[in-house]
């Protein structure tokens, strides 16, 4: 018995002492965050994180570019695998008290965080990239027209198909990615309705492998070129790289998303057959934000990236392209109709 | 008796113990071989757990995760390993997300509906390993990966707009629609700068407390915890296994049902795209380590709770934060080498100690064996279940 009771008066003296060590932790993380004179800007990225060759990279860069030309201090934080709104509200919380400003979320997932957030610091812009469905005076919503992009992406498509056939291979079915899809199979119909749109995604979310593993994006592709697509444009990040190798294999087109892949080194062995790429300039949006804190008039609202203004677009970096002049005139008169609002693209197929 | 007592509880404190020891040496050994300060990430981690929001962080994450563990528990102890928490988390989530936002009763029965739908879903997602476990004899490590696969693609399905999904004007989220204030669960403040502790926390503690009840102090539990150590031996004494087997999986998916609630019912009050995953592979983690006891998988949820969250700001210091996530997979590898060091080492003194008494003689000695092999039956049904779970893990 006695013994016993020595062991219970440990567990007690522990468990009390734990306890009081709690106790004193009674300030908030903020506490520690330093106040320098330097100005600070920071970006939180979305699943993936850097290094994705895609989105997440594309923010990074605006921020390198406004580190460099606005001499600010630029922080990043990386999200973790399946973690809940609270977790971002403290990563936007701890960002926001470090004295970064702006503050930008990479990605939807951000907001309902954004929101919470926002509203405790009404000092400190805060960005939000593809989302326009929070608001507030400190919040700049920057969105894109990706379906103006992929209809361009869809025109080409359309114009250089011999078979008559026609890939697209979605990342992981968001909202979002049916974007890319609603316009690159508008803009096929529109231009020649002889040719056929094979479509698939690659995951159903929550599962994001999708936007992840080269291996699926190169299966959806193979299996689309066996079923004689001879053109593919793959909006699912880094598991594009994955379609964009099988096609550049077989010989035939692919077409890359986001930033201009005919450019990126990792895909150097492929380019020739990247015929071009739909481009989302993330990176601007980021650099522009950041900068418009800086100037002292910080963007806010919803501050939209379509054909007009070049947020969105068609790369023209692969000589083969521009050497087929009919897509080029075809996708150009295309882009003009847009622009002057001749061709509304749909944002769902 | 009571010295038998102190020996089972250290023995059961070791298992743990040299497990964390033993993965926190490892992870400063990776620290030190790849370059970085060994010593500096701990101190950044310890320093955060002492602000009151990450302490609050902390606590929510563990009920979440605590939910999560019993379910797992809940089969270990019957010798069933339900993989497919996740799935029916997942599910049973969604489809609470979705009653909650269609239905507006009263504050307390709003949440009574919310929390029955959840278990009802989780345990109807589990019941069908379970019953292809006792129709057909199918393994439910096989058909609960399988049913959280299944799991995903039918939220996908059903949250798709043209279902039941909503997406909201401007966002690129799909959600199941909000639910009504009344079917918030009201937390407790720590005060603005922390925020609030999710009401549902407490339910997570009253579970366990539940648990313990009922598998360590009820006819029920016993019939569970025999039919676990050995389904023919339990047949032979008159229970039903494959009714016990049943009903132990639906339970386990119940529960793995609750899980989803202190975020649902505490934070986000809706299902999104990107509601927290992985919950049910956390876990079996944590049931491994707090060796399926109540208050072992409380301590456990709060140290996986606690470098979950505190690794999250190492980023701001310049180191990776996936230190935590090497050291919950060393946490993995060594509980289930210690745990098995540990048992090997208890019987060896146990037949020591059996050898000696056995010489001193007497009917003293008898009564005391007998006494003791009864008390051990339950913790066979654990170690037989540790050595499952590592073949299992060796094939995933």
């Amino acid at each position: 018995m006695r013994r016993i009771t020595r062991i219970a008066t440990v567990g007690v003296a522990s468990a009390a002492l734990a306890l009081t060590a709690t106790a004193c932790g009674n300030k908030s993380s903020s506490d520690a965050a330093s106040d320098s004179g330097e100005s600070r800007a920071a970006i939180a990225y979305d699943v993936g994180g850097r290094g994705d060759q895609s989105f997440n990279d594309a923010a990074y860069v605006g921020l390198a570019k406004a580190e460099k030309d606005l001499k600010i201090k630029g922080n990043d934080a990386e999200p973790s695998d399946g973690e809940s709104d609270a977790d971002k509200v403290q990563r936007l919380t701890e960002l926001a008290r470090a004295g970064n400003n702006p503050v930008i979320g990479v990605g939807f997932a951000y907001a309902p965080a954004i929101k919470k957030v926002a509203e405790k610091f009404p000092k400190t812009t805060f960005g939000i990239i593809d989302d326009a469905s929070v608001t507030g005076k400190n919040i700049a919503n920057l969105v894109f027209n990706e379906e103006q992009g992929s209809y361009l992406a869809g025109v080409a498509a359309a114009k250089v198909t011999k078979t008559k056939t026609v890939g697209f291979v979605g990342g992981v079915e968001t909202p979002l990615i049916k974007k890319f899809q609603a316009g690159f199979e508008q803009g096929v119909k529109e231009t020649d309705p002889s040719v056929k749109v094979l479509s698939q995604y690659l995951t159903q979310p929550p599962n994001f492998d999708g936007f992840s593993k080269p291996d699926l994006g190169k299966a959806a592709a193979q299996g689309q070129l066996d079923k004689k697509a001879d053109v593919v444009y793959a909006a699912a990040g880094l598991a594009g790289s994955g379609s964009i190798e099988a096609t550049s294999k077989a010989g035939k087109w692919a077409i890359g998303v986001d930033s201009d892949q005919y450019a990126q080194k990792g895909l150097a062995a492929y380019k020739d057959q990247i015929l071009t790429s739909v481009t989302k300039d993330v990176s601007d949006s980021v650099y522009n934000l950041i900068k418009s804190v800086q100037d002292g008039k910080p963007q806010t609202g919803e501050i939209r990236y379509g054909l007009d203004k070049d947020g969105v677009g068609l790369a023209d970096s692969n000589p083969a392209y521009t050497k087929l002049t009919d897509v080029v005139a075809a996708v150009e008169k295309a882009k003009k109709e847009i622009v002057d609002g001749k061709i509304t693209v749909k944002t769902t197929p | 008796m009571k010295k038998l007592d102190k020996d089972r509880l250290i023995l059961g404190f070791a298992g743990p113990v040299l497990a964390l020891v033993v993965a926190i040496a490892l992870t400063t050994v990776v620290l030190y071989v790849s370059g970085s300060d060994p010593v500096e990430p701990y101190r950044i981690m310890f320093e955060s757990a002492t602000y009151v929001d990450i302490q609050v962080l902390i606590v929510n994450q563990a009920g979440t995760y605590y939910l999560a563990a019993l379910a797992v528990a809940i089969g270990f102890r019957m010798n069933l390993f339900n993989i497919g928490v996740d799935g029916q988390y997942r599910l049973a989530a969604m489809m609470a997300a979705l009653v909650g936002a269609s239905v507006d009763l009263p504050g307390p029965l709003q949440i009574a509906l919310i929390v029955i739908v959840a278990m009802l879903v989780g345990a109807f997602w589990s019941g069908i390993a379970g019953i292809l476990k006792t129709t057909r004899g199918v393994s439910e490590v096989v058909s609960t990966i399988m049913l959280n696969s299944i799991a995903t693609s039918l939220v996908a399905w059903l949250i798709l707009p043209k279902n039941f999904g909503v997406q909201p004007a401007g966002s690129n989220n799909l959600t199941t629609g909000d639910i009504p204030e009344s079917g918030w669960f009201p937390g407790l403040s720590m005060g603005a700068e922390a925020g609030e502790i999710y009401g549902f926390t407490f339910v997570a503690a009253a579970c366990g407390i539940l648990y313990w009840f009922v598998l360590g102090r009820t006819r029920f539990g016993f019939d569970l915890r025999a039919t676990g150590a050995s389904e023919s031996a339990a047949q032979a004494s008159g229970v039903d296994a494959k009714k016990m087997i049943l009903t132990s999986m639906l339970i386990s998916g119940g529960v793995a049902g609750l899980a989803g609630m202190p975020t649902l019912l505490g934070d986000t009050h809706t299902y999104s795209l990107d509601f927290p995953t992985g919950i049910g592979f956390t876990g079996i983690t944590i049931a491994l380590l707090g060796r399926n006891n109540p208050l072992g998988i409380a301590f456990s949820a709060l140290l996986i709770a606690f470098l979950d969250k505190t690794s999250a700001s190492l980023d701001q210091y310049g180191y990776e934060k996936e230190i935590a996530t090497i050291m919950q997979g060393l946490i993995v590898i060594s509980v289930v080498v210690s745990y098995e060091l540990v048992r090997r080492y208890g019987l060896r003194r146990q037949q020591q100690k059996v050898g000696e008494e056995l010489a001193a003689g007497g009917a003293l000695a008898t009564a005391h064996t007998a006494g003791r092999s009864d008390a051990d039956g339950d913790d066979r049904g654990d170690e037989n279940n540790n050595g499952k779970n590592q073949k299992e893990g060796a094939a995933l």
